[in-house]
């Protein structure tokens, strides 16, 4: 065997074959955009989870929200569907802040740390580390938004009654993806984006709270408010999760479940195949503009 | 200096407009969130006195957030972000003044989005506050004095922040969060649990909002039972107790998180996280 390098050959003059077989293979194409994937959803499916009080901190702060929430419908008098919306609103919160923090926001933060400039440099796929980021987050998250709805369900007493798993387990992997595919073309636009991106993710809190009727039924907005907040996937997402796993559910829907899943199926498509393309024009841009390394515009 | 360092930091990041508008559509929207789950349970009968009640808890809330938090926030902004801290601790200035005085620009912003909440639950919302009817002299006592409580609780959360690593920024999100809920903001104590009612009671949040809704609306804040058996001043005694125990309590703890924080090197110290 021929050593391709000098580095692989050991003082004594042999080849170091552990060393050889481990950097000699050269992953291209697929393998190296999966491994990309995984390299770049490691830190958050694991490293977040190393910092036990962050797991804490990020039940706690929805928990909080669900609570206040809770107390104004009993204050109220609602009926009790509403504690159950209120709680998987307030779990559903997890993911879209996980949106707003740690995708849209999370390749400008990149540049502010000086690791987007080795991201472009590395010969791997932007695109890769995108979705890696994505399915990283999407599973870190889920984990405190099962643990949000165990909470709220437990200290509030909600009761689930699922008419159709397959529906439930279609319209939830249906957002996600689309909600993600958001994120990543977020992840582009933020880019171009100097401090205001910290002030533009902060903004898009409580506004998509409210159009997205985290906290109560879609339906009770005027049609165009909600037809026009539906462009946020977790707002059909969430409509059709509570027609599908509350008795009384249905009554609350702003369109049927079917309708809902078709639209969240064109959503994920069109979110994931718009950020590629986003992603390579601003990528461009960012690149002709100078603005990989420059940090706080 | 400290304020209008902080309002400039605040405010600097893009042109007025924008920066307008991102002052006012956040605070709207939180509170339209609440304006709609109780239109949508009461079929939109605003006349009830629990609506007042809950507007303008939630409106007033605003400045627990942007008081509190705004003040803690100056150590990470400073020791994180700007990298700054080190340099204004060898100043010739007083750390824990220079702290305040950047709250100050968040207590701008948020008074500007308080009056723009009550203003738009006046004008559309039937909120029932008539300026003839208004105890001023009560409302800007209140005001003032739970303002510099909560300036000083921000104190409290910024000695220990200066402490912490990596969990800072939760700290003043947390504590307001907790505060939302036992200070009754929202909705009267009287939901809460009995056993953890009391903690709601001790909170001097809880007393300083009764008086708001009480100097604004009157009778229509007195009609809930938590405080109905105290008067505007024994519940204005009772704020200025806590709020002299509160402030105590927070440079106490101040002065021992920063002789600490001195002590562990943490004044420069940067986790990036």
């Amino acid at each position: 065997m021929k050593p391709s390098n000098a580095k692989f050959i050991s003082q004594e003059g042999e080849i170091n074959l552990a060393v050889h077989s481990k950097y000699s293979r050269k992953d291209t194409g697929w393998r190296l955009f999966l491994k990309t994937i995984i390299a770049r959803a490691y830190p958050r499916l694991i490293g977040q989870q190393r910092e036990v009080s962050w797991m804490v901190f990020d039940v706690i702060m929805p928990m909080l929200a669900v609570i206040a929430y809770v107390f104004v419908y009993r204050a109220l008098n609602a009926p009790e569907e509403y504690i159950g919306f209120v709680v998987m609103g307030g779990a559903m919160t997890a993911f879209w802040m996980n949106i707003l923090w740690s995708m849209s926001s999370q390749l400008y933060w990149e540049k502010e740390q000086g690791n987007l400039a080795l991201y472009i440099m590395a010969p791997n796929s932007m695109m890769a580390i995108l979705l890696g980021m994505a399915l990283g987050g999407m599973l870190a998250t889920a984990m405190r938004a099962v643990a949000v709805t165990l909470m709220g369900s437990f200290i509030f007493g909600v009761t689930y009654e699922v008419t159709s798993y397959l529906q439930l387990f279609s319209v939830f992997m249906l957002a996600m993806i689309a909600l993600y595919g958001m994120g990543m073309l977020m992840a582009s636009a933020f880019l171009l984006f100097g401090r205001e991106a910290w002030h533009m993710a902060n903004l898009a809190q409580e506004p998509i709270f409210l159009a997205s009727g985290f906290y109560f039924p879609i339906k009770s907005l005027p049609f165009w408010v909600a037809a026009g907040a539906s462009i946020i996937p977790l707002t059909l997402g969430m409509d059709a999760m509570r027609q599908l796993i509350f008795s009384s559910g249905f009554q609350f829907g702003f369109m049927t479940v079917k309708l809902e899943i078709l639209i969240l199926a064109v959503m994920s498509v069109v979110f994931v195949v718009t950020a590629k393309i986003l992603l390579a024009y601003v990528e461009k841009i960012a690149v002709r503009e100078g603005r990989i390394t420059e940090s706080r515009r | 200096m400290a304020a209008w360092l902080g309002w400039l930091i605040e405010s600097n990041w893009t042109d007025p407009f924008l920066f307008a508008v991102y002052s006012i559509v956040k605070p709207l929207s939180g509170a339209a969130i609440l304006v709609v789950m109780y239109g949508i349970i009461t079929q939109g009968n605003f006349d009830s006195a629990l609506f007042p009640y809950i507007y303008l808890g939630n409106a007033f809330y605003i400045y627990v957030g942007a008081v509190m938090t705004g003040v803690s926030w100056a150590v990470v902004d400073d020791r994180e972000h700007y990298k700054t801290l080190k340099y204004m601790y060898i100043a010739p200035i007083y750390i824990p003044i220079y702290l305040l005085g950047r709250g100050v620009a968040r207590f701008i912003t948020g008074s500007i989005a308080v009056f723009i909440t009550i203003t738009a639950g006046v004008l559309f919302l039937k909120v029932p506050l008539k300026f003839a009817e208004v105890d001023w002299w009560l409302f800007i006592v209140t005001l003032t004095l739970g303002v510099v409580m909560l300036a000083l609780l921000g104190l409290l959360l910024a000695g220990i922040t200066l402490t912490v690593a990596r969990h800072e920024g939760f700290i003043g999100e947390a504590t307001a969060g907790a505060l939302y809920i036992f200070s009754g903001a929202v909705f009267p104590l009287d939901v809460l649990p009995a056993w953890i009612r009391p903690v709601g009671y001790f909170m001097p949040t809880t007393y300083w909002l009764e008086l708001l809704r009480r100097s604004l609306v009157g009778n229509v804040a007195q009609a809930f039972p938590t405080l109905a058996n105290f008067s505007n001043m024994q519940i204005l005694g009772i704020l200025l107790g806590l709020s002299i125990f509160f402030g105590a309590v927070s440079i106490w703890v101040f002065k021992i998180c920063d002789a600490r924080a001195r002590e562990l090197g943490l004044i420069d110290r940067t986790t990036n996280y």
